[in-house]
């Protein structure tokens, strides 16, 4: 065994033991913890298939907004979890039936001749002279992909629109600003020129 | 060596985890949207791992996007989780029959 492939069987085993505490831990935050050290161990896989950029793209998008916004919201709403975790013992069996079915054939599928080593060999390592991983997607992006990358950036701009108008709300009792009538303000609405005798000096 | 197939099985491993996941938890819709990120996420580690081994950039960039669409699924997911909260006092699956579905 290659010291390789000892790394990716280390990074797999974490990856799956946080894999399985998130869909078995009884606290939402534990969970969302676990889901975390997923996704950055999967970026480490990501590190052994040269994909650099999405790896640290899945640490910075994944681990540092995605992943603090789901332990903000569980950590917001003050949930009940005794009343969510029942039936989880009742659909046990029948979960790792689909489950474990599921895998077999998969693993079925994936060990046939059509993704063995001699279809797919071990490419070269990216030498010091050729591009490099961030510049590559660059170029692709920007040259093949532009017009998607567009439809990226407006999916994003709907999903902020879509949230904030989602929670926005208006609350009876608050005081608001009332910008409209800050600007309308004139001279004459604040200030009153008073005409009176002036006063003998004492 | 690490072969193609190892990569594939782990996302298989970790597809399947997430369906019973879902099968699990399917009270807590909280519980419900991780499983869903990490099906996601399975998937994209088999697009990365067929990018690497055909030599196609191609693979790569449909993972980027896919971790746009997910980012904003997860964030319009958690506001209308958190209005439904705001107005039922419940994450429960189980409760949220008001379209007597």
């Amino acid at each position: 065994m290659t010291f390789e492939l000892f790394i990716f069987y280390f990074f797999a085993a974490i990856m799956v033991f946080a894999a399985t505490g998130v869909i078995t831990s009884r606290n939402p935050v534990h969970s969302a913890m676990f889901l975390v050290l997923t996704f950055f161990t999967c970026a480490a896989i990501w590190l052994l298939l040269e994909a650099e950029f999405l790896a640290i793209t899945l640490v910075l998008v994944y681990v540092g907004a995605v992943m603090v916004l789901f332990l903000f919201v569980v950590m917001m709403l003050d949930v009940n979890v005794e009343p969510l975790r029942e039936g989880f013992v009742k659909y046990l069996p029948v979960g790792l039936l689909v489950g474990v079915i599921m895998l077999v054939e998969m693993v079925f599928l994936i060990t046939q001749k059509y993704f063995r080593a001699d279809q797919y060999p071990i490419p070269e390592r990216v030498g010091a002279d050729e591009l490099s991983n961030t510049e590559t997607l660059g170029r692709l992006l920007y040259d093949n992909y532009l017009f998607q990358f567009e439809i990226a950036a407006i999916i994003l701009l709907v999903a902020i629109v879509a949230a904030i108008s989602l929670t926005m709300r208006r609350r009876p009792n608050t005081k608001y600003q009332a910008p409209a009538e800050q600007v309308g303000a004139s001279k004459e609405g604040r200030l009153r020129v008073v005409q009176m005798p002036s006063e003998e000096r004492s | 060596m690490i072969t193609l197939s190892h990569y594939l099985a782990l996302g298989a491993i970790l597809f399947c985890l997430s369906v019973v996941g879902i099968f699990l938890n399917r009270k807590n819709v909280i519980i419900l949207l991780m499983c869903i990120e990490l099906m996601l996420l399975s998937v994209n580690i088999n697009f990365v791992a067929f990018s690497h081994f055909l030599g196609d950039g191609a693979g790569q960039i449909f993972v980027f996007f896919i971790l746009t669409v997910a980012a904003a699924e997860a964030a319009i997911g958690l506001a209308i989780l958190v209005v439904l909260f705001r107005n039922r006092s419940t994450i429960n699956v189980a409760d949220l029959d008001a379209l007597k579905g």
